[in-house]
């Protein structure tokens, strides 16, 4: 097949790649281009249309150009996979752009994922690690972040379950996330038509006639949710600062680790994820990577594709801030517990665009 | 070298866009017989009328196949990407006002929000098993609108005409639609929420900057600038 250059030399990359992860343990697995859109749609919800490519056949209905690898590797594993299990692939991925022409629309992509709940902080670092070995001597910058920690401090609050689950909910949704934190500490008061529903002595007076498959009943117990909600105290300032304090940390990984541990003392429901974020460094510092001068942000990834949980990653190329990473990764635990029906398996991994190690090294 | 003009080519739309610019000394007129859409320019040299479909109007514009065009500012914005890059608003015509909005059942008491909305869209998914849908043909619009505020756990389910009704018959729990008065939600048991308003529509004079501007079309349209003010 005659395939212009650059494409050639990023399947070159792609193989040079491969053979690094499959050294590293992974077996090479692939995956189909056509993927069923209801799977990706219940994952990501309605936004993965505006980045993938959605087309239809007449029998299986809607079906999206795969946007990435994940979803079908996890589905893959869940269903034969033993364990624990190392996956590479290499392939194309396809992404719809709306905002941006110069952004392409497909290229290829090379993972390693790590299926291991043996020592999940050893498996971050292991993926962190082989990744970076695979691009050293190219002039990156590693960014790394933690979602457990947000996570975690979350469900630490001193509030309602409601409520943190509503955070939860919204973890990858900074905007709403923060209106949602705003409301519930008292800063923002509720808006004014809920105030007067919760006050009226009927509150179901004014409702319309009874239509749609939203019925009565369900009204009646959201009213019943909003008014448990308006009798709870509003979480504490101190503690919508400590959740600020995460949010903000943006330091190398043993300062943020210092700050931490301070802030675990106010907030004790972060300890054993501040730990695992020791751990992670410990096995960072075991396997050669400098930690002393690894940059952690705590919001980073969090704009990501809604699947990462835990440790996350990404590599730019240095002095290159309008290139997207060369590389990313993280952990998605959660992922396969949704996929498993049930049945989780501890998954961490990261992939590599060999477009960009080529264009980088000047091939293209 | 001509400007091409396209205008909407039947209804309502058509007639106040004929009458806006002749009352501005711009005759413009359906050649020939009714049923012809075919088009004629008096009071000014170097521009053509194009009469086609409102809606294939901002694809026209945007492939530089039309110079201007009068259409909805909803479809503009629902049809072509980045339209601002491509397209250039001169002038609100000041009708076929509409207003794209966001609305759900009257019993729905507890809604009145986005923020509401998107409670009512989590629990639902919980009780039901699958995500809320919101029936619209304004697929684009709707589903950046929703982002922007952070509402999850919905689905958008295409629907291309008589919209309001997908409440009654169940094949949606909510709608994004355009109304003008909010008359025809009302009497089929809807509301507008509070915050719901995505887009403010109205029939708008847009120049492309993806067409070919020639000299002459330059000066055809200085002169259309200012017989019209604008």
């Amino acid at each position: 097949m005659i395939q212009p250059d650059g494409k050639a030399a990023a399947w070159a990359e792609a193989e040079r790649l491969t053979a690094h992860f499959r050294a590293a343990g992974a077996l090479p697995v692939e995956a189909d281009i056509l993927q069923p859109a209801d799977t990706l749609l219940d994952l990501y919800g309605e936004d993965i249309r505006a980045r993938a490519y959605v087309t239809t056949d007449p029998l299986r209905g809607e079906m999206m150009l795969r946007p990435d690898f994940t979803v079908p590797v996890v589905q893959m594993h869940m269903s034969s996979g033993a364990d624990p299990a190392r996956y590479t692939y290499a392939g194309e991925v396809f992404r719809r752009q709306e905002i941006d022409p110069h952004r392409p629309v497909e290229y290829l992509q090379v993972g390693y994922e790590v299926f291991d709940g043996q020592d999940p902080a050893a498996a971050d670092a292991e993926v962190f690690a082989v990744i970076s070995d695979a691009l050293s001597g190219l002039p990156l910058r590693a960014a790394t972040g933690d979602i457990g920690i947000l996570m975690a401090a979350v469900r630490g609050l001193r509030t309602t379950d409601a409520r943190k689950a509503a955070l939860l909910r919204h973890i990858w949704r900074p905007r709403r996330f923060r209106a949602l934190l705003e409301r519930f500490g008292g800063r923002v008061p509720a808006p004014p038509t809920r105030v007067a529903l919760l006050e009226a002595a009927d509150p179901m007076a004014l409702a319309g006639a009874d239509i749609g498959l939203r019925g009565r009943d369900e009204v009646e117990a959201r009213i019943e949710a909003l008014r448990e909600d308006a009798a709870a105290a509003p979480i504490s300032a101190e503690e919508v600062s400590l959740i600020d304090a995460i949010l903000a940390l943006r330091e190398t990984v043993p300062m943020v680790l210092s700050q931490l541990r301070d802030i675990a003392m106010d907030l004790p429901a972060v300890g054993s994820a501040v730990q695992m974020l020791s751990r992670r460094s410990d096995a960072l510092a075991a396997r050669g990577v400098a930690v002393d001068t690894l940059e952690f942000e705590g919001s980073f990834g969090r704009t990501a594709l809604e699947y990462y949980d835990g440790f996350v990653f990404g590599l730019y190329i240095d002095g290159r801030p309008e290139l997207p990473p060369i590389a990313t990764g993280g952990r998605y635990d959660a992922l396969t517990t949704v996929l498993g029906g049930g049945r989780a398996v501890p998954a961490v991994g990261g992939v590599i665009r060999p477009g960009l190690v080529v264009s980088l090294r000047g091939g293209a | 070298m001509t400007i091409k003009l396209g205008v909407p080519s039947k209804g309502r739309l058509m007639d106040k866009t004929f009458d806006w610019f002749g009352s501005r000394g711009i005759g413009l007129r359906k050649a020939g017989s009714e049923r012809e859409y075919a088009g004629e320019v008096t009071g000014l040299a170097g521009v053509e009328l194009v009469l086609l479909s409102a809606g294939e109007i901002p694809r026209e514009l945007a492939a530089g196949r039309l110079h201007l065009g009068v259409t909805g500012s909803d479809l503009v914005r629902e049809k072509v990407p980045n339209w601002d890059s491509l397209l250039r608003d001169v002038n609100g015509l000041g009708f076929g006002g509409a207003d794209l909005v966001i609305a759900v059942p009257q019993l729905w008491v507890d809604v009145d929000t986005l923020d509401d909305l998107d409670a009512a869209a989590a629990a639902f998914r919980r009780t039901h098993g699958f995500r809320l849908r919101i029936a619209t043909k304004y697929h684009r619009l709707v589903r950046e609108f929703l982002r922007d505020n952070g509402v999850a756990d919905y689905q958008l389910i295409d629907s291309q005409g008589a919209t309001e009704g997908t409440v009654k018959n169940e094949t949606a729990e909510a709608i994004a639609d355009i109304t003008s008065t909010g008359e025809t939600l009302r009497a089929n048991g809807l509301k507008v929420l509070s915050d719901g308003l995505i887009h403010a529509s109205q029939a708008t004079l847009f120049k492309s900057r993806a067409a070919d501007w020639s000299d002459d079309d330059r000066a055809a349209w200085a002169r259309i600038e200012e017989m019209c003010g604008l």
